[in-house]
């Protein structure tokens, strides 16, 4: 019986899905490993024109905005005790977390000289922007990796460990929230030098509070997506009451973002270049079409915000539509100073896409292993209760 | 010199004879010439070349000759991005590379106005490649490599002071020769090396676009404000942590307190 058990205590079911994952994952790491031996030039097709591409553009600009996820959500149930929001909120704080790990990763692979990479910690750059987001980063995944030692000791560890976590679990979400504010702003900040360079329609002195709301506001559009597809392998969905009280913690941020464009882009003086028959004009109506303006008429308008299909079409928006600010931020709006020409090698794909495959078998194994999902807290808690009553 | 050294280049004394871009490589060591390299363009292990220009000037053609290297700006665009300090600004002028403390972020070739910065692409742990302005020489008050061996005198070697005076007094003494500005005097907040030249900058290859504030301000403006946001949003959040807590243990003992009524 017993030995029983401690086979039964991990799963992971493999599936066809499953498997070609798995292999996107190997391949992944194996030629990330190649990278670190043969260097960037080799694997990248990364110049001198183009010092930053997918991996800097995708994995990490695009990948920590994504993971924003987690502390909006902290803030909203932990801080502000909003009670509907607490089904959604160990789920969110996984994503963020594995998110987080995936850009260490991909930061890793994109510095030149990795050996080197502890400098910054006792060499202080401090009047550098990534000075601050390394620093932030860093220490953030570490705050999420006590985080979730709170979960993982309700299956491993002693019961000792548990309690010391769950007494300092407050002051991980406090710094949980500080942190990413910080850095999620700073990587907006990140492009104040390139003034005169990225194109003026993405180069704001606003740029760190853009990156902070719209950090903010894809985080509960990537919790909905990322709920509602863990929810058909799960049989798990959060009620439609969370997804209507998601959409419109998103929606008021983004009817913030919006105005604060506005008032930015007539401001300066610009926003007549958002009109002209150029590519960054182009690109950048997408984004604000796409990302930002049909988004918000499914918010203001009840019975789309309510329907499932307006729910998802919604959160996909949103999600791509910050995808494409960041990708524009990196790409579009520096194309014109930068010159010369830059597409992701094979190798850069791979590397993305396989850690991104890696992420989602962890967030998988992570879900079906412990207590993430709201289903399976109250069997959790049904049993504490039935032991209880039992003792 | 509160401003360090710096380089007057006068465009309209250079022949282009390149003898600044082989003392360059000779005196620091630099890999040979790519051979066949049809662009005449900075690159790894290339830290200075001549360009030459054909362009139509009062009704004629005119060649003229354009020596490119690090700006050396006053307050640095690369060494403000720089987050492990391997970039410097030196009191004597020259903005120096340490590759110990190099990371490879390449946040620096981003953030140069004047896109100086190279990249040694084809080393497995590449360095960042760009004018040192001959540090060891210029400390001791020597001209660099480059200039001490310049015929024409296109470049002049001293306080940065003495040379934007020597450039204005070069225009004024020709007004008819020189196009009335300094390239460099003002350019991301000035810069060491400064230009002179009969020929229109912009049809020379200069960014004539580049921002003439320094670029680390725009960074520092926002930087400042860190230390602050992080205690006063830390502390909100705790305040309101505590005060939404009591508020739930309230809530639950009301409805405590009316099961039991």
């Amino acid at each position: 019986m017993e030995t029983k058990q401690g086979a039964a205590r991990w799963r992971f079911p493999l599936t066809p899905t499953r498997c070609v994952l798995i292999a996107l994952a190997l391949l992944g790491l194996a030629l990330s490993a190649y990278r670190l031996a043969a260097g960037l030039g080799a694997v990248t097709n990364l110049n001198d024109h183009w010092p930053w591409g997918l991996w800097i553009g995708f994995d990490v600009l695009t990948g920590v905005a994504l993971a924003g996820g987690g502390y909006s959500t902290c803030l909203l149930v932990y801080v502000l005790n909003v009670a509907k929001f607490k089904s959604i909120a160990r789920s969110a704080l996984l994503t963020s977390l594995i998110g987080y790990l995936l850009v260490l990763f991909g930061l890793f692979m994109d510095i030149g000289r990795w050996f080197n990479f502890w400098r910054p910690f006792v060499s202080w750059g401090y009047h550098s922007v990534l000075f601050e987001v390394f620093w932030c980063i860093s220490l953030y995944t570490l705050i999420q990796l006590l985080e979730f030692g709170h979960i993982a000791t309700e299956k491993v560890g002693t019961a000792k460990l548990h309690r010391f976590f769950e007494k300092i679990l407050p002051v991980l979400f406090i710094i949980g929230i500080v942190l990413p504010t910080l850095h999620q702003s700073s990587l907006g900040s990140l492009y104040l030098i390139e003034v005169g360079k990225l194109y003026p329609l993405w180069w704001s002195p606003f740029l760190p509070l853009f990156f902070l709301t719209s950090s903010f506001f894809v985080g509960p559009a990537m919790v909905m997506l990322e709920t509602s597809l863990s929810g058909k392998v799960h049989h798990s969905t959060p009620e439609p009451q969370v997804y209507n009280g998601l959409i419109k913690v998103t929606g008021f941020m983004m009817v913030f973002y919006l105005l604060l464009k506005i008032y930015d882009l007539v401001s300066r003086g610009v926003l007549n270049l958002a009109f002209q028959n150029t590519l960054e004009g182009h690109m950048f109506l997408l984004e604000m079409l796409g990302g930002i303006i049909i988004p918000l008429l499914i918010f203001a308008v009840p019975a789309w915000r309510t329907s499932r299909t307006g729910q998802v079409v919604f959160s996909v928006l949103v999600t791509a539509g910050l995808i494409l600010n960041r990708m524009n931020v990196v790409f579009t709006g520096m194309s014109r100073s930068l010159g010369g020409h830059y597409f992701p090698s094979f190798i850069e794909w791979a590397v993305s896409i396989g850690i991104v495959a890696l992420g989602v078998l962890v967030y998988l194994f992570v879900v079906e292993n412990f207590n993430i999902l709201p289903q399976g807290r109250d069997v959790q808690q049904e049993k504490e209760g039935s032991t209880r009553a039992a003792a | 010199m509160a401003q360090g050294k710096a380089v007057l280049v006068d465009v309209t004394k250079c022949v282009g004879c390149e003898s600044c871009s082989v003392a360059c490589r000779l005196y620091n060591e630099l890999p040979p010439e790519k051979t066949g390299a049809e662009k005449h363009e900075l690159e790894a292990g290339q830290w200075t070349v001549v360009q030459a220009h054909t362009v139509d000037y009062k009704g004629e053609k005119v060649r003229r000759f354009v020596k490119n290297q690090c700006m050396h700006c006053l307050e640095p665009a690369c060494a403000s991005a720089c987050f492990a300090k391997a970039l410097q600004k030196t009191p004597e002028g020259p903005v120096v590379y340490n590759a110990k403390l190099c990371v490879g972020c390449r946040y620096c070739i981003l953030a140069c106005p004047f896109d100086i910065p190279k990249y040694e692409w084809d080393q497995v742990f590449p360095k960042i490649s760009k004018c040192q302005m001959c540090l060891s020489r210029v400390a001791k008050n020597e001209m660099p490599a480059c200039v001490s061996v310049c015929p024409t005198g296109a470049l002049t070697f001293g306080d940065r002071d003495a040379m934007l005076k020597e450039a204005h007094k070069r225009i004024a003494q020709a007004p008819d020769l020189y196009a009335n500005y300094v390239y460099g005097e003002n350019e991301a907040g000035g810069t060491s090396w400064l230009y002179l030249t009969d020929v229109p900058f912009q049809q020379l290859g200069f960014n004539t676009g580049v921002v003439k504030k320094p670029l680390p301000g725009y960074t520092e403006r926002v930087l400042r404000w860190t230390p602050g946001i992080a205690v006063g949003w830390g502390a909100l959040l705790t305040g309101m942590y505590f005060y939404n807590r009591r508020r739930g243990e309230v809530e639950k003992e009301e409805q405590g307190k009316k099961k039991i009524i």
